[in-house]
């Protein structure tokens, strides 16, 4: 049997089933952002756990000129090392038919009689290679794939000089390269840069390193000391032209990903978080509101022998259904949405397994918090109504004693009719409420500020980066440093308009204890194209001898101006210079160091050379200028600018935007819900009152308008106050998005404002004219005898 | 008559609202006996402290200082829980306001309180007694003043209690729907001998009564037996 308490419960929920629904609506959306994030982000990392975990990922790697096979036994002497895998591997240019632009590849060799120890490959179509397989290659997904290539397909490259045609047998992914950056690439561009692997023996008779190798991978044991087996790999390797050995964490396949997943996760925190805590700060007002109306109710509950405990209950029941509505709305949906997000993911991180993992305390987390935020907004207002002795609480609320407004008093409300004069009273006896309102409705317009500011961002960057700062078309890198003189041959190419050289130097940089690798870039002191920036993009000057570090390298380091910084040089004879910074500068992206190139030069005691060139290009020759750099084979690389925006804007559409399309569409949903709310709570809170005025011979505009006036007050106090909240919001992501791939510029474009405040005022009048078809059912009779 | 027994003693009970510049002496040493099964009458002007000392001998509020009996026990001695059982179990309330829920039926109305009773009646006997068998599914919005306080009634009485305290219950009435409520109420004393106390402005009232209890300004005045109560329908207006 349904008690008569129940059934109350049941028509008391029918009765204001609008605001259920947005109540459960927007803690729905709370948890579903939350879960759903969390979920993603939980997931990826599992993901990439498993696979480093089950395809051997190296713990530390180095690369060598040409080291004997004897050495092996060294390395595998190091304390702490568990295993140890050689490889050869070797730089090529691919030809690929019907592209322009040269693309180039690595080739890795695989042994021929076993599989490999470290860094394994996932067969993804066709199979691996077979024993001293000559003329077949397993290619890299990412490559196949940006050009179509299928099983069978052949690729000419030129190796070591030679033009070989190779057969793609199999396509592999590797966890070395998750993502296939090319050296030096700030990138990962697919369809010009590609990874193969292929027999041994057929890898070393093809580069002349039978008996060699060039590159080490290792596998540590769990107590090893990374910094002490790299010091002792760094000592053996170094008579064989050993580079300095770097770890997982420096490794730029994993580095990537490492930069990826935390982007997603500081997004993943901050903006379900503030949706969670908006959905919360909700139902707790609505709660205590709904049980505030319902005083006069428990006070007589209370007289007829109703244990507090009872009507408690009775409340908590009200709670439990909007938070187990909500949270199965907002589980099912976070869990369905995150796995279709993560499916998405997944193709781009190239992971090969990929499962979604539910995970549970996060969800226990979301639910319990919006069930304590409601239980609490519930709780507090039971205890005010039923702490009151019952027949005090039966009293009808004594006719609040209306002072004089602050208006009144200061001798301005003649300017004010009669009706508005009723709003302004209404606002001053009850500001906190009021303030409350605002501030519900502002936070409404603080997420949509914060979710459409990462487009802002983004494109901002974009502009700085690449219209204002790096004004070059292309930038060349050549197979080993050349004379400057090389630069000449360049010029004198169709359509190239401006060249400026470049020596770009890997290295690392000491200060203190701190220390990081990046390498160092060399321009001339009053470059064109290639421009340093400080904050208000204004041009860095590099005077002679000047040698200037991106702010988040500063940072990483702890230098200032003024500051002497060790550079250990990670090629040739491997010098070691001390460099005094005299200036710090803003970029978006990378770890910048950069230095004029003469010195630089002159430290490396090298003569005039260059690394590479910038290069300004009219786009009518690119053309024939690509065939022509096509056939310079000292030209390694070529990045082209507008590709670089292109892919990173790709990338960025595919990590970050795509999720701030959910948050867009979950902040606006949120946006009404507040709204709406908040306009039925006014009007459930004085529909006695209006009808009064109604009985008293108010129209139906004049009533309206009072309800309205105050809402519309509620609303043009919470327009600056949520353009206020936002910022705060933004620029806490801000800083917690600090990562060393790239930082987030703090700029909010007056569109974006302009856009939320919109939303915000869409929703609020569409709310009023939900409302506003109540006002016009106000039913004069039931009304004045106190139905709610 | 049954007046085998004292239903409620009072002494001295005294109550002050507010502090201060505000302080209120709405009760200032009442003591009374009320017999069992009697009706009884509350007369005085509006701010007497009558709807104060209903309040306090039906468990609803306490008093600054003196003594309820209910049956022998002490109401000061009990906790908060045990105030609400002797609500539950032994008063019922008629208020002046009807403080039906909107959104339950008459007859829910009823069985909110039946729900809970010891040994209720049904509601639907409630019902009957205060003569709105035909009114049982319609919402109190949709209910005459009069006839929502009858329904009030019916769940005052549906828990068969032993007093049923009643506060201006014809206040916001019409004579003739006054009459009618009034006339339920005196049935239920009559009935099932329930104690009955009723709060008034109307003095022709007093006459049904088997007691009229005069208040002013805080203090009981006289207390006026009457020995031979008339029948409702015998007084007029
Ligand atoms: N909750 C309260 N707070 C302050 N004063 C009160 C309160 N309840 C009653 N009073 C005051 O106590 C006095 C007695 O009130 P009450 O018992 O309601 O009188 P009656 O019911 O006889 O009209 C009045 O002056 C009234 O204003
Ligand atoms: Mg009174």
């Amino acid at each position: 049997m349904v008690t008569a308490l129940n059934k109350k419960l049941l028509r008391d929920l029918w009765n204001i089933k609008g605001q259920l629904v947005a109540i459960i609506f927007v803690m729905a959306t709370g948890i579903m952002a939350f879960v759903l994030s969390f979920g993603v982000v939980d997931s990826l990392e599992l993901g990439r756990d498993v696979y480093y975990d089950r395809f051997q990922f190296g713990d530390v790697f180095a690369n060598a000129k040409r080291v004997p096979q004897g050495v092996k036994k060294q390395i595998q002497q190091i304390e702490g090392v568990a295993q140890v895998e050689t490889r050869v591997t070797f730089g090529t240019i691919i030809q690929v038919d019907g592209m322009d632009e040269p693309a180039t590849g690595r080739l890795i060799s695989i042994p021929d009689n076993r599989d490999p120890l470290l860094n394994n490959l996932y067969l993804m179509k066709g199979r691996m290679l077979r024993p001293d397989e000559e003329n077949g290659v397993l290619a890299g997904e990412a490559f196949v794939k940006a050009h179509g290539f299928d099983l069978g397909d052949r690729v000419t490259m030129i190796i070591n000089g030679h033009k070989r045609e190779l057969s793609i047998v199999g396509v592999v992914l590797s966890p070395e390269y998750v993502y296939s950056l090319a050296p030096g690439a700030m990138f990962p561009d697919d369809k010009r840069f590609g990874v193969f692997w292929m027999s041994l023996r057929a890898l070393e008779a093809a580069v002349n390193m039978d008996g060699a190798f060039n590159d080490v991978s290792l596998r540590l044991s769990r107590d090893a000391n990374v910094e002490d087996v790299k010091s002792e790999l760094d000592r053996i390797l170094k008579p064989y032209g050993g580079l300095i050995s770097f770890d997982r964490a420096e490794q730029m396949s994993n580095w990537f990903v490492q930069n990826e997943l935390t982007q997603l996760r500081t997004m993943g925190y901050f903006a379900p978080t503030i949706f969670l805590a908006v959905a919360a700060f909700l139902i707790n007002v609505v709660m205590t509101r709904q049980v505030a109306t319902q005083r006069v109710q428990i006070g007589m509950l209370k007289a007829v022998g109703y244990r507090d405990m009872e009507i408690a209950m009775h409340f908590l029941k009200m709670v439990m259904v909007i938070v187990v509505v909500g949270s199965v709305i907002g589980l099912v949906g976070g869990i369905w949405l995150g796995s279709g997000l993560l499916n998405m993911y997944a193709q781009y991180f190239h992971f090969p397994y990929m499962s979604y993992s539910y995970s549970y305390d996060v969800m226990i987390l979301a639910v319990g918090f919006c069930a304590l935020a409601a239980t609490g907004g519930t709780w507090i207002a039971m205890r005010q109504a039923a702490t009151l002795p019952p027949a005090e609480a039966m009293r009808e609320e004594a006719p609040t004693e209306f002072k004089r407004t602050i208006l009144e008093r200061l001798n301005i409300d003649q300017f004010f009719s009669f009706l508005s004069r009723i709003i302004l009273r209404q606002l001053e006896r009850r500001p906190i409420r009021a303030f409350l309102s605002a501030l519900g409705v502002g936070f409404a317009l603080s997420i949509l500020v914060f979710a459409f500011f990462m487009e802002d961002s983004m494109d901002y960057m974009m502009d700085v980066q690449y219209d204002v700062s790096q004004r070059e078309d292309l930038m060349l890198s050549f197979v080993e440093p050349r004379h400057i003189k090389a630069l000449e041959e360049i010029r004198l190419m169709p359509g190239v308009m401006n060249v400026e050289p470049i020596r770009s130097v890997p290295v690392e940089l000491r200060h203190q204890y701190l220390s990081k690798r990046t390498s160092i870039m060399g321009i001339m002191p009053d470059p064109d194209l290639h421009r340093v920036l400080d904050q208000n993009l204004q041009q860095v000057a590099i005077t002679k001898g000047g040698f200037i570090l991106s702010k988040k390298l500063a940072e990483i380091l702890n230098v200032k101006v003024g500051d002497v910084v060790i550079a250990d040089v990670l090629e040739e004879r491997r010098p070691v210079l001390e460099l005094p910074v005299t200036a710090i500068y803003e970029e978006f992206m990378g770890l910048g160091a950069i230095m004029d190139i003469e010195r630089l030069n002159a430290y490396l005691n090298e003569g005039p050379v260059v690394s590479g060139a910038a290069v300004m290009v009219d786009p009518n020759y690119n053309g024939p200028l690509y065939k022509n750099i096509k056939e310079i084979p000292s030209i390694i690389g070529m990045a082209n600018m507008s590709r670089m925006r292109e892919i990173f804007e790709e990338l960025m559409d595919q990590n970050m935007l795509q999720m701030m399309a959910v948050y867009i569409i979950f902040a606006g949903l949120i946006a009404f819900g507040v709204i709406y709310n908040t306009a039925r709570i006014a009007f459930s809170e004085r529909s006695r009152e209006l009808a009064s005025l109604r009985v008293l011979g108010l129209t139906r505009f004049e009533v309206a308008y009072i309800l309205f006036g105050e809402l519309a007050a509620v609303v043009f106090v919470a327009i600056p106050l949520g353009i206020y909240i936002g910022y705060g919001m933004v620029a806490g992501m801000v800083a917690s998005l600090d990562t060393e791939l790239f930082r987030m510029p703090l700029v909010i474009n007056s569109d974006t404002y302009g856009f939320a405040v919109i939303i915000v005022l869409v929703s609020a009048l569409f709310s009023f004219y939900l409302v506003w078809r109540q006002v016009d059912n106000i039913d004069l009779v039931a009304a004045q005898k106190g139905v709610e | 008559m049954m007046t085998d027994g004292t239903v409620f003693k009072t002494e001295e009970i005294t109550k002050q609202y507010g502090m201060g510049d505000t302080l209120v002496h709405a009760l200032r040493g009442v003591s009374l006996e009320i017999p069992k099964g009697e009706l009884v009458v509350l007369l005085g002007p509006s701010g007497s402290g009558k709807s104060t000392f209903l309040n306090i001998i039906g468990g609803l509020d306490q008093p600054t200082s003196g003594d309820v009996h209910f049956k022998g026990e002490a109401l000061a001695a009990m906790s908060d829980r045990e105030l609400t059982y002797f609500r539950r179990e032994h008063v019922g309330f008629v208020f002046q306001s009807y403080n039906l829920v909107p959104s339950l039926t008459a007859l829910e109305n009823v069985e909110l309180i039946t729900d809970i009773g010891v040994n209720p009646m049904p509601a639907k006997e409630a019902m009957r007694a205060v003569g709105l068998t035909d009114r049982l599914n319609h919402f109190p919005s949709q209910l005459s003043g009069g006839e929502q306080q009858r329904v009030a009634i019916a769940r005052a009485i549906a828990k068969r209690p032993e007093v049923l305290l009643c506060d201006e219950p014809t206040g916001a009435l019409d004579s003739e729907t006054g009459i009618l409520v009034l006339e339920a109420l005196q049935n239920v004393n009559r009935t099932y001998g329930t104690t009955t106390i009723i709060i008034t402005h109307n003095a022709a009232i007093a006459d049904v009564a088997d007691r009229v209890i005069y208040f002013a300004d805080g203090r009981v005045s006289k207390v006026v037996k009457n020995e031979k109560p008339k029948d409702i329908h015998e007084i007029g207006w």
